[in-house]
């Protein structure tokens, strides 16, 4: 094909547990083909080299946590062409949004002996409510092979395949038969964002809707079924209260279990 | 095409080994991950003797018989469109080299199924898709292949389960047509018997082979009892008198809003829906760029992306959403192909997480619908 230049890609983290990043170097096979294709920038897990910006494409993990964060994430936003977060960290705040619903400072107090040396915002929030994103891929962690899609897509112009239907319509594709009608176990696939496969239904077990809400999610609704199925209103606090507690649809639900 | 004739469990056993002997890859029913599902059979032992199932709304659950019958089950979260309209299929791929575009079109199918357990209200379903792929002016020519190399053979139901109505949509319990072999099971004190009858030259070669036993009178009685009991335990219905005007003249009935607030626009019911054959397609490329593919995949009217134009989607309420389902399997279909797009198998009842009933919903808008207008069905305002 026509040669083109390579686009220099920037890897940042920001609060969050490595995982999605690290997805970028469990590609093996497709690792070498992207590593061909990208410069790689700056991306601290894989290699000390840091080359200057500004980069074609930035992709950010994690969740702002830290003053120092806030700061640092308007930097990346304008050192970068396009900017993609990866990950329920960075699009939703994370498993550490979890203290957005409870007092900040009575965490600090219990678990750090020193609480004056901690610097910490009140709250996680996902990188979407500082600065402009222009893709967010979803999921804790991320789908390897949807990251290497959503590169692909970037590197050849077009639309990344990453639907936001429905966990079933991946669920039916693989023929699996639903767990909670025919087992009666609690699924959130209904509500939840595709990409993952369909993984944990696949395995026997309910979606614990990792990749958070999917497009017009009826939590409501569901909440409502599984409630008249036995389930009661602290069971439906903590299934809602995942790894993507502080997007706003699950967010509202859980509350409405609180 | 015959006069009945009998054959015993070896004679099943048979009928399978023989299929495969003729190159046929047999799929039937078969128990996994608690659910009776389709799959290859390798022989009568994957069959689910001496299972059944449980169905209500939302609800599916397989119990023990205390009998050792065969096909003692109704229909499962599975259907035939999986083989003949797979969930995913590439359609073309295309290579770039030194500037020059080489597009190479998919081969067409070979596999020769053998599909054995079809119900009555599956046979009618598979006509129907036969109408959407082969008939119109569009033919796909994959579909066709693997439909004509199909062979089928169509068990008759002896029970029915609580979800479904077939017998109001004129889709079954027996099967009239459409199969190559049509058995009924007749189980007395735990001796089997099944009755055929041919629908095919193939399917009446097939019987040469296997040497049955001619059927006596009171064996063909037997068989139809058991059809008829199913019939009997049809509790749903629905009613398919001016359907379509009672849909069309009611089209901003406030049930829709109700029906919206349940419904998770999850797209199960139209996944598990035995006639649904919407499809969409992705466009993959490697990372070089040099190779890309196109993939068709299941869609459904119930994604948003399904009704993207551009600028956004025309049905972005559930409520739009849900009503473009029912409505067009239970009323514009009759215009768009000539017949219902339900054939009253009860997936989209059993398989929906929460429990929507199509012919609940009907009834809704049919019994306020009467209270407003004049009181037959669909009758004008
Ligand atoms: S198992 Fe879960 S994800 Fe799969 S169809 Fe059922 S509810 Fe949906
Ligand atoms: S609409 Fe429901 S009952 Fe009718 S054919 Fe489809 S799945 Fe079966
Ligand atoms: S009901 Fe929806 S998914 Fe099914 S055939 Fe009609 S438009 Fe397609
Ligand atoms: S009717 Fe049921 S299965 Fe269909 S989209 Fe709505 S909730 Fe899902």
């Amino acid at each position: 094909m026509a040669e083109r230049s390579k686009p220099k890609v920037a890897v940042w983290k920001f609060a969050s547990c490595d995982g999605c990043q690290l997805s970028l170097l469990d590609c093996e096979d497709e690792l070498l083909a992207v590593a061909e294709e990208i410069q790689i920038a700056n991306f601290p897990e894989a290699s000390r080299e840091v080359i200057e910006g500004p980069y074609d494409v930035s992709l950010v993990e994690g969740s702002v946590t830290t003053p120092h964060d806030r700061e640092r994430i308007q930097m990346v936003r304008k050192s970068s062409k396009v900017l993609i977060t990866i990950g329920a960290c960075a699009t939703a705040g994370g498993i550490q949004a979890l203290r957005n619903f409870k007092d900040v400072k009575d965490f600090i107090n219990t678990v750090y002996a020193n609480p004056e040396f901690i610097d910490t915002l009140d709250q996680s929030t996902p990188i979407a409510d500082h600065v402009k994103v222009d893709f967010e891929l979803r999921g804790c962690p991320i789908n390897k092979m949807q990251l290497v899609e959503v590169i692909n897509a970037f590197l050849n112009s077009r639309k990344p395949n990453t639907p936001p239907h429905s966990t079933c319509i991946d669920c039916k594709l693989e023929g699996n038969v639903c767990v909670m009608v025919a087992q009666g176990t609690p699924c959130l696939g209904p509500v939840t964002h595709t990409g993952c496969g369909a993984l944990c239904p696949t395995y026997n077990r309910g979606c614990y809707g990792c990749f958070g809400p999917k497009e017009t999610p009826n939590t409501n609704s569901l909440s409502s079924w599984l409630k008249q199925s036995g389930a009661n209103d602290d069971q439906m606090m903590r299934a809602f209260r995942g790894f993507n507690a502080w997007s706003e649809p699950f967010r509202k639900e859980s509350e409405s279990h609180d | 095409m015959n006069a009945p004739v009998l054959i015993d469990t070896i004679g099943l056993g048979q009928l399978i080994k023989l299929l495969q002997k003729k190159g046929y890859q047999v799929m039937g029913p078969t128990v996994r991950d608690e659910a009776i599902v389709y799959d290859t059979l390798d022989s009568i032992n994957d069959l689910p003797q001496g299972w059944t199932d449980e169905q209500e709304a939302g609800h599916y659950r397989i119990k023990k018989r205390d009998d050792n019958a065969y096909f003692g089950y109704v229909v499962g979260p599975h259907s035939w469109k999986k083989y003949l309209h797979p969930p995913r299929r590439r359609l073309w791929r295309a290579e770039q080299k030194d500037g020059e575009v080489d597009i190479i079109p998919e081969s067409a199918e070979s596999t020769r199924f053998a599909f054995l357990g079809v119900r009555s209200c599956e046979l009618h379903a598979i006509t129907i898709q036969d109408e959407v792929f082969i008939k119109g002016p569009h033919v796909d020519n994959d579909y066709r292949l693997r439909r004509e190399n199909a062979l089928i053979i169509a068990v008759n139901c002896t029970q029915s389960a609580p979800t479904c109505f077939c017998v109001s949509m004129n889709t079954g319990p027996k099967a009239e047509s459409g199969y190559d072999l049509v058995l009924t099971e007749i189980l007395e004190n735990n001796i089997h018997h099944f009755l055929v009858q041919a629908g095919s030259e193939k399917g009446l070669e097939l019987l040469g082979e296997l040497d049955p036993r001619p059927a006596k009178e009171s064996d063909i009685s037997k068989a139809e009892k058991g059809i008829e009991q199913a019939a009997q335990q049809m509790s749903r219905s629905m009613k398919t008198d001016g359907i379509k005007e009672l849909l069309f003249e009611n089209l901003e009935h406030p049930r829709w809003d109700e029906v919206a607030e349940r419904c998770l626009s999850c797209a199960n019911c139209t996944m598990v829906c035995p006639t649904c054959f919407c499809s969409t397609v992705e466009d993959v490329t490697d990372i070089t760029g040099d190779h890309a593919e196109r993939w068709q995949r299941w869609d459904s009217c119930f994604t948003m992306d399904f009704s993207y134009l551009h600028g956004g989607s025309v049905r972005s309420s559930t409520k739009s959403r849900y009503r473009q389902w029912m409505t067009h399997k239970l009323a514009s279909w009759i215009d768009q192909f000539g017949s219902s797009g339900c054939v009253g198998c009860g997936r989209c009842v059993t398989w929906c997480p929460v429990g929507i009933d199509i012919t609940e919903e009907v009834r809704a808008i049919e019994n306020a619908g009467s209270k407003t207008s004049t009181p037959s069905q669909g009758g004008k305002e």
